[in-house]
């Protein structure tokens, strides 16, 4: 098949750009390995966005542009409640706070505008995010603030008898990832043994369809919106706890666009495969490719990882438009 | 009613296909250019200009640009302001390395340069649709901000550009009536320019790519040409306009000027004045800087006190329900209001 | 052959040589078949109509002469020059136009802009020149208006001509479609049911216009159609699709007797 081939190519490409910086001994491999980690890191919290963006477009076909600003909003009001109370409750009260800002979606945005085109939709969620960034920090405050999720500070060193000079983790990179896992685990769990779960994947196949089998397409989408919010709190608390909660949040999980661009926008393994590339890939371009790149070119400061993302993206595109996982459509005259 | 259009019959097509057929329509129009240059510069306060007037002359070139491409062409774009800033630096360039060019010279080459890299953006808009697209002018966006920023040649070694006052035949523009003049200008020729092109038959060809792809490609048009073509004439828009934001409107400027703020700007203004519609360019960038200046007095007319930062945070947030208001209500924006408005006074006293 | 005797407008026209064929073309979509080794001709001038149950491939045939669809094999032949697939700019290029089955206007433009983009392929001026409207690109823009206002005037459309085409009632954007076709003055008109959904006042008129273009601007006419009664009236030669295979090809008459056809339509045991 030729479509295996870009695939092949990507793979190749990445190989490289992991391998080549060991292989010429540019650097320790135990220094390498941490760069690698990072990466990873990154990549969870990009795949959480972008998990969350792709459950939207799978229910609603909506290019929910909004995705990074609910991350930011739902980290904003965690960090604010969890100073009046604890954490726990901070947390239930935000799902509250995410379900109601579904409801207000389902209502005033998707209902009215149902039977648009995809771009107007795409146009409406720009509305939202403009909505939330304002009102997030309206309500919440536009400084910079920090969630205590109570985990130590210090790294731990692991793996110091296989590299000279071990590995640095975080404590809280590692309880990122677990969380992260335990998520999707809990998302796959629901889509495919619950009744709600199965109504939901029956209207990513077919809106009309399973409007017809008299499933409710307004509680379903008002059901994925919410389950989006709860994931954007997930996204935000972690991203929060590690780098404090502030309004660039937002601009940073727009990186769930190119991920999903390189997932595919349908598939949930999608997104976090292409997540986890993404951060893997623009942390060795930034760490490894970018200072031979300053130098040659005479810039002031590397900062690729900045664009990294999009572009790789983009050149993605061209070699297959449907992303890694995604289903290929024909278009019917 | 003011005037009644019967009895106006068009005997060739020369004439149906004036820019405004109906005789009235001219007269107006001649009238508010003529106000426009004649009077305004007398009676304006040079807060007025600065703060309101010269802004919107140039973002209204902008969105312009932006609504051939999203609005005619259908092709969604999320880093037009970076085309502004290719037109910026290259303009800056322009007059810093060959400083004999007339200035309406660098002007066009600016928009040629910007044009060129919105061409070399838009080619993955030839093997994918509205949705994806929007992520790789993402790409465009960020991807240039870095070589804003990173590039050292573009800004002369220097942390920020600023180039001289721009001088025109020995005219230096720099009190705020000479911009405003200046700008009101170059605003007019492109807005007839733009007119032209979208009744012409490449505009057509914009039209129909974006009401059905395959029914165009069918009747012959290509959709490279359509779209390329698209990008590249909305590019040179915007870059123009980019040029203009940084010599008249800011003097000088940070490489962050044209971030992506700029760019969601430009698409509120042209989903609020109207997309498809020129006039719609002119109403959306009005009201995008009539707004904030209106949210920063009312409340003190009101007397109560609002902070800047509220006040700002406000201004998103009604930009953000206006968007969907728009999208919901009206699609085609206060141009079709206005449209609508017209009609309707064209027929009054008479329902119908 | 028989001259077709049941014409009911009867028009003088020489039909030619074959202008337009397609050889042993197959087509699948993953694991749909639309066509299986299906060959057909159209002579110049001829009305060939294209009839078959639904879902036998009629639509997939229009798309592959007009390159919307790739065949995997088999060859296109256009005025004598052989293709493997077209290509649908090419194909306006030579000659081939086309209407949709689920009409595929403009919707949000008027009706003259509409019929404009079916001449876009003759004009020429360029993007300064419009942009500046100068003399050449003005005067190129009425020549082309005043052959669009002939097919206004032919289809009577005139008092449509500044209604966004979005806006008009169904049987009027049909009429719109066949018009933007017809403006492109091509060789070949592709047809993809034209009076599907009409009444039979409508339909009627659709006939009109039909046979007028074939009768006085000589456009040859591949159609596909449900109606029989109007198969039968107006075509020259009809071929009948099943399941993606030609399973008849001839005059009204001969179609309308052969045992397969028949079988086809009633139903019977394959």
């Amino acid at each position: 098949m030729t479509s295996k081939i870009p695939v092949a190519i990507l793979g190749a490409f990445l190989a490289a750009g992991l391998v080549a910086p060991l292989a010429t001994g540019v650097s320790a491999p135990g220094f390498w390995f941490e760069v690698l980690l990072g990466g990873l890191m990154a990549g969870v919290l990009y795949s959480l966005v972008a998990l969350g963006f792709v459950l939207i477009f799978k229910a609603s076909g909506v290019f929910n542009f909004a995705q990074g600003s609910m991350v930011l909003f739902a980290a904003l009001a965690v960090a604010r409640l969890a100073e009046r109370m604890p954490l726990w409750a901070a947390l239930i009260c935000a799902v509250a706070i995410m379900v109601v800002l579904a409801f207000v979606v389902e209502r005033l945005v998707l209902r009215p505008l149902v039977n648009q085109d995809a771009v107007a939709l795409l146009m409406a969620t720009l509305g939202v995010t403009y909505f939330l960034d304002g009102f997030g920090q309206t309500i919440w405050g536009s400084d910079i603030y920090e969630i205590n999720l109570g985990i130590k500070r210090e790294p731990v060193m692991v793996l110091d008898n296989v590299f000279q000079g071990g590995v640095l983790i975080n404590r809280d990179d590692v309880a990122a990832t677990v969380v992260a896992v335990i998520l999707v685990g809990a998302l796959a769990l629901f889509f495919q043994k619950t009744k709600t779960g199965r109504a939901l994947r029956a209207v990513a196949d077919d809106h009309q369809a399973a409007q017809s089998i008299g499933i409710p397409l307004n509680r379903i989408w008002v059901i994925v919106w919410s389950i989006a919010g709860v994931v954007a709190i997930v996204g935000g608390v972690i991203w929060g706890g590690k780098l404090g909660v502030q309004f660039s949040i937002s601009q940073v999980a727009l990186k769930a666009l190119p991920v999903v661009i390189l997932g595919g926008f349908t598939s949930v393994p999608g997104a976090i495969v292409g997540g986890l590339i993404i951060g893997v890939g623009e942390k060795m371009a930034e760490v490894f490719l970018g200072p031979p790149l300053v130098k040659a070119l005479d810039l002031a400061g590397g900062g690729i990882e900045n664009w990294f993302a999009y572009v790789l993206a983009m050149l993605f595109l061209f070699v297959r438009p449907e992303g890694l996982f995604g289903e290929r459509r024909i278009d019917r005259v | 009613m003011f005037f009644r259009e019967n009895g106006q019959f068009k005997s060739t097509y020369r004439a149906d296909q004036q820019l405004l057929p109906i005789l009235q329509d001219r007269v107006f129009m001649a009238g508010l250019v003529a106000f426009a240059f004649l009077v305004v510069p007398f009676v304006a306060s040079d807060y007025l200009f600065l703060s309101l007037v010269i802004p919107f002359l140039i973002l209204t070139l902008a969105a312009i640009g932006l609504n051939l491409l999203v609005g005619y062409c259908g092709q969604i774009s999320i880093g037009h302001a970076a085309f502004m800033g290719v037109g910026a630096y290259a303009a800056y360039n322009l007059v810093l390395r060959l400083p004999f060019l007339n200035f309406l010279v660098v002007l066009v080459l600016a928009g040629f340069v910007a044009a060129a890299v919105g061409m070399l953006f838009g080619i993955p808009s030839l093997r994918i649709k509205g949705l994806y697209l929007g992520v790789a002018t993402l790409a465009a966006q960020f991807f240039l901000d870095w070589v804003f920023a990173r590039v050292k040649w573009l800004t002369n070694y220097a942390p920020s550009a600023s180039p001289p006052p721009v001088e025109l035949f020995g005219w230096t523009v720099d009190t705020p009536v000479r911009k405003y003049l200046f700008l009101l200008s170059v605003l007019l020729v492109f807005t007839l320019l733009a007119k032209n092109l979208v009744r012409g038959h490449i505009g057509r060809a914009w039209m129909a790519t974006r009401d059905m792809d395959v029914a165009a490609e069918v009747i012959g048009i290509r959709p490279i040409y359509a779209k390329l073509t698209a990008f590249g004439v909305s590019s040179f828009f915007c870059g123009v306009a980019g040029a203009l934001w940084g010599f008249v409107h800011l003097g000088a400027w940070e490489p962050l000027a044209f971030d992506l703020n700029l760019s969601l700007s430009l698409l509120f203004m042209i989903i609020i004045g109207g997309m498809g519609s020129i006039l719609g360019a002119y109403f959306g960038a009005a009201f995008f800087v009539v707004l904030p200046i209106l949210l920063n007095r009312i409340p003190g007319m009101l007397g109560f006190e609002m902070s800047t930062a509220t006040a700002s945070h406000l201004e998103v947030m009604i930009f953000g329900v206006l968007i969907v208001l728009f999208l919901a209500l009206e699609p085609h924006g206060l141009a079709r209001l206005w449209a609508i408005g017209k009609q309707k006074l064209r027929l009054w006293p008479f329902p119908y | 052959m028989t001259a077709p005797e049941t014409h009911l407008l009867a028009p003088q026209r020489q039909v030619g040589e074959v202008i337009l064929a397609m050889e042993d073309v197959w087509l699948s979509f993953g694991g749909v078949k639309a066509l299986q080794g299906v060959s057909f001709d159209v002579r110049e001038h001829e009305v060939r109509a294209i009839i078959g149950p639904n879902g036998a491939g009629k639509s997939s045939m229009l798309n592959v002469l007009n390159g919307v669809y790739h065949p995997q094999k088999g060859r296109i032949v256009f005025k004598g020059e052989s293709f493997a697939d077209m290509d649908p700019h090419h194909a306006a290029e030579m000659g081939i136009a086309r209407t949709f089955q689920n009409i595929a206007l403009f919707r949000g433009m008027t009706v003259l802009e509409n019929l404009m983009t079916g001449r876009n392929l003759r004009m020429k001026s360029g993007i300064l020149a419009q942009a500046l409207r100068v003399g050449p690109a003005e005067r190129e823009e009425i020549r082309h208006r005043e052959a669009v206002e002939r097919i206004i005037d032919f289809l009577e459309l005139e008092p449509y001509r500044k209604t966004p085409a979005g806006q008009l009632p169904y049987g009027l954007q049909k009429r719109v479609d066949l018009g933007r076709a017809l403006a492109s003055e091509p060789r070949v008109l592709l047809l993809d049911e034209p009076m599907a959904g009409m009444n039979l006042e409508e339909k009627q008129d659709m006939c009109r216009f039909i046979l007028d273009a074939n009768d006085q601007l000589g456009t040859t006419l591949v159609l596909i159609e449900h109606d029989m009664g109007v198969v039968m009236d107006i075509s020259d030669r009809v071929v009948v699709l099943d399941y993606g295979r030609k399973i008849a090809d001839g005059t009204p008459d001969d179609v309308r007797s052969d045992q397969a056809v028949i079988d086809a339509y009633l139903g019977s045991s394959h």
